[in-house]
């Protein structure tokens, strides 16, 4: 008897400490500040923390669309939708395929509208040369000044180089063009031999030290390192937001040469702390644009060197475009632009018009083609998206919702706690043990199973405790009436337990089969409702049964003996 | 403490009264819906725009409406939002949309009536809902196949637990209680939205626990004494069961007015809704499935009758 007790209490503390387990904050170290953050591993849903959800389709009024063509439609779809959430820097978002729409999910967005915008506008891609970067170097130093003009060289020591003293700016200047080109050199012997970016940096580092004043003077220069392609350069990651910024500026814009633009690249260069973000110099005129090109992929391999290739092919119009741009510029790199970053780039062997393709290099593997294949597909059949849900709730009225629902669930626990006592005295302590491991069980499973907690998903919380509350309800009448039918203690309580169970697997079984169907064939607050529901479902059936149980036949081995049970 | 112990009410002769209150609410219910021309939906149905506006200064629905209406908005409903406390600066602003209209554009639209009117800086849109009619349609098409799906199941697993009539009699029940709480929310003017989904959900599935535990009662004192009459044995197991019955309601209600106090704006139209239905859920398991399953064993044993004397 006594053995027994004890394995019960071994198995419902295992179970305890899993899911005590499941709930324990993480602590997120943010890798670009170093600042820790400790984390609630119970993930709330927008609607009680605050954010933005966005379900688009693709607009297709006339159902042009069907089964492999609106598949692949919705695969590029998203690819461009990632891509560009990945930039805007939110931090876990929510970016999934639902049947032909696709869910977006971003908390703590400041400014909806401008997030809104990013995922929905038309994914638009260019074909640009990438120059040789000459130019561009030659203009850096008045970029550099146009940048100190407009930020201010106060400021600028602040973001750059913490405090100096005031410096004399022409001499500083003076000393800067020799450096600039002395970089070039450099830079043009990576580009042949194709050196780790890495090195390059080390170098720049180096300089940094005794070249602080050439720096405060030159903000954009002392950031770019050499690429592994010429009119490409390698900026340090945590320094891109400010390089971006300062390429927006007026004056930036006008003291870059005629005829070029720069844009950044999507890939990241090196990884962890010398991680970088290319910048590249591209020719402002495009070779083509996405309307003209045809189709792309599907990615394939070279039958005789086994490369991953993507052909693509362009319309008739752009073919004789193409034609004429490639024939100026063979031997060159082009850049495949779309939605303003450079997503790749490959060098033009030959005169390219209709059909073409895209050799990736020896070491790429088939996914990267793939994936190529896929920009190339987004630009090339670029597709109107429609937002057909929107639901944006500000963090402060999540806030709201989460303490006012917080302090009625607590005042509610309470009152059920408080009846259950008085009304069943000991007995309803127990009841209160096992309500307790209930609520262990309940926000373990939630948190383990990382199911999201939203409005809804309290009314299947609700529902579940009530039933909780309900089977121990069943228990304790059923043992008050073996007792008064004159049964003892022990026998009253066994025969109590057998007797309710039936209802309580019927009950609670009816229940989950309900749960699971809503949450098969529901969609959105229908299954989060549902997802509470069953686990609160199961975790309260464990609780009236097994915790319940176990602590009677503890409390009924304590009173040894006596004849009398409290309940 | 002991409540309603040892009872012995005849739940069983007050059936037809009770039918009659039944279908004298449900009447009611049905001609409020009837008379307001159908369930007032919100935007997850119809698709549209919802959006919550917190004010920093005080005005009322009328400046709204002119500054909506100067922007070239109509037919939007707007509701001041109230606390315990009293009035706040918040509004709920509702325009359905019909399925050629752009929501997307009549939310900006909206916004851009409030920044004229009201300086930028002003107010915040705290909650804002934007949705298509299609995805409304879903919605409502995916909530109601999920119900009917869910009663299909029930039915076939109380057959299989218990005998169909059981199965039958439950699900009646239980649609009883769904009609009369469409009725109630019809009277009271709550919006069909989301937390009233999840409420009605929250009914059903408490409606059915209700009507479970009884007829568990039910089954076993039909084994137990095959002799009694069905109608001795029905009514001796709705009195057996009563303190659970009472008790459980009675816990669930606390908590729930609980919410209805102190849970804010949003969740009070829902926590009032499942008191609604808690009430008529018990009522139900008592006075409706049980009855209707006398019902059904009368039929049928009357049935057998004719059959054996011809």
């Amino acid at each position: 008897m006594f053995g027994s007790v004890r394995w019960r209490l071994v198995w419902i503390a295992v179970l305890v400490a899993v899911c005590g387990f499941a709930l324990v904050p993480e602590t997120i170290v943010d890798e670009v500040t170093g600042e820790s953050e400790r984390v609630w591993p119970l993930k709330l849903g927008l609607d009680l923390q605050g954010g933005m959800h966005l379900a688009v389709e693709i607009y297709d009024p006339e159902n042009t669309l069907s089964g492999q063509d609106l598949d692949d439609a919705v695969e590029r779809t998203l690819t461009t939708i990632r891509n560009r959430i990945d930039e805007f820097g939110v931090r876990e978002p929510t970016i999934q395929r639902s049947g032909n729409r696709i869910i977006i999910e971003l908390a703590g967005v400041d400014d909806p509208e401008q997030a809104k915008r990013i995922a929905t506008e038309t994914a638009f891609m260019e074909f640009k040369i990438v120059t040789d970067g000459q130019e561009f170097m030659d203009a850096l130093e008045r970029i550099d000044r146009a940048i100190v003009n407009e930020v201010g060289i106060e400021n600028l020591q602040v973001t750059t180089l913490e405090t100096e003293p005031e410096v004399d700016l022409s001499d500083i200047l003076g000393g800067a063009a020799d450096s600039a080109a002395a970089e070039d050199a450099a830079g043009e012997e990576d580009a042949v031999e194709g050196e780790d970016p890495a090195a390059d940096s080390l170098a720049t580092e180096e300089e940094a030290a005794d070249a602080v004043d050439e720096a405060t003077a030159r903000p954009l220069s002392a950031l770019l390192g050499q690429g592994r392609i010429l009119g490409e350069y390698l900026v340090p990651q945590e320094d891109q937001p400010t390089a971006a910024a300062w390429l927006e500026l007026e004056g930036v814009r006008e003291a870059l040469p005629r005829g070029l633009t720069l844009h950044w690249g999507v890939e990241q260069v090196g990884a962890g702390a010398g991680s970088y973000v290319p910048l590249y110099v591209l020719e402002a005129e495009p070779l083509i644009t996405g309307d003209m090109l045809q189709d792309a992929g599907p990615a394939n391999r070279d039958p005789t060197f086994n490369q991953p290739i993507v052909p693509f092919e362009t319309t008739r119009r752009g073919s004789r475009v193409f034609e004429r741009g490639t024939a100026r510029n063979i031997g060159e790199n082009m850049a495949i632009v779309l939605d303003d970053r450079v997503q790749s780039y490959a060098v033009i062997r030959s005169v390219l018009s209709r059909r073409a393709q895209i050799e990736l290099t020896p070491g790429a593997s088939f996914q990267e083609a793939q994936e190529l294949a896929l920009v190339l597909r987004a630009g090339a059949l670029p597709m109107p998206i429609e937002v057909v849900e929107e639901r944006n709730v500000s963090a402060s009225l999540g806030e709201d919702s989460i303490r006012q629902g917080r302090t009625a669930f607590i005042i509610g626990i309470v009152g059920v706690i408080i009846v259950m006592m008085i009304y069943y005295r000991t007995a309803g302590i127990l009841a209160v043990g096992a309500l307790l491991t209930y609520v262990v069980f309940m926000l373990g499973g939630l948190a383990g199973l990382e199911a999201t907690l939203t409005l809804p998903g309290i009314a299947g919380l609700i529902l579940s405790i009530g039933m909780a509350v309900d089977a121990n309800v069943l228990i304790f009448e059923r043992v008050r009436e073996e007792l008064a039918a004159g049964k003892t203690p022990r026998t009253a309580v066994d025969a109590g337990f057998g007797n309710a169970l039936s209802a309580i697997i019927d009950a609670n079984l009816t229940t989950l089969i309900t749960g699971i169907i809503l949450f098969q064939f529901g969609t959105g607050a229908v299954q989060g409702f549902a997802v509470t529901l069953c686990i609160g479902i199961l975790a309260s059936f464990f609780s009236a049964i097994y915790v319940t149980r176990t602590l009677f036949i503890m409390y009924l081995n304590r009173r040894g003996s006596r004849e009398s049970v409290s309940i | 403490m002991r409540v309603f112990q040892n009872a012995n009410y005849k739940f069983l002769s007050m059936r037809r009264p009770a039918y009659f209150a039944s279908a004298a609410i449900i009447t009611i219910g049905l001609l409020s819906i009837i008379f307001r021309g159908g369930l007032r939906t919100g935007v997850e149905f119809t698709g549209g725009v919802l959006l919550e506006v917190q004010f920093s200064q005080t005005t009322d629905v009328g400046q709204i409406r002119d500054a909506l209406t100067a922007g070239g908005t109509t037919g939007v409903q707007i509701q001041q939002l109230r606390t315990v406390g009293g009035e706040t600066n918040d509004f709920l602003l509702r325009v359905p949309v019909g399925e050629e209209e752009d929501q997307n554009a009549i939310r900006d639209q909206i916004r851009t009536s409030l920044e004229t009117q009201y300086s930028a800086g002003s107010f915040e849109i705290a909650r804002g809902d934007t949705l298509s009619a299609k995805v409304g349609d879903e919605f409502q098409r995916t909530a109601v196949i999920a119900v009917l799906l869910s009663f299909l199941l029930t039915l076939i697993y109380l057959a299989f637990r218990f005998e169909w009539r059981f199965g039958v009699a439950a699900v009646i029940a239980t649609v009883h209680d769904m009609l009369i709480t469409f009725g109630f929310i019809s009277l009271f003017d709550i919006e069909i939205n989301l937390a009233t989904v999840a409420a009605i959900l929250t009914i059903i599935g408490y409606s059915l626990n209700d009507t479970i535990v009884v007829f568990d009662r039910v089954r076993e004192n039909l084994r137990k004494k095959r002799k009694e009459a069905y109608d001795v044995t029905l009514n001796r197991s709705l009195n057996e069961t009563l303190p659970r019955t009472v008790l459980t309601s009675g816990t669930t209600l606390i908590a729930l007015f609980s919410l209805v106090v102190i849970g804010g704006a949003v969740i009070r139209p829902f926590a009032g809704v499942l008191i609604i239905g808690v009430l008529i859920g018990t009522y139900s398991s008592i006075f409706v499935a049980s009855p209707v399953l006398l019902e059904i064993h009368d039929r049928a044993r009357r049935r057998s009758a004719i059959a054996a004397r011809t």
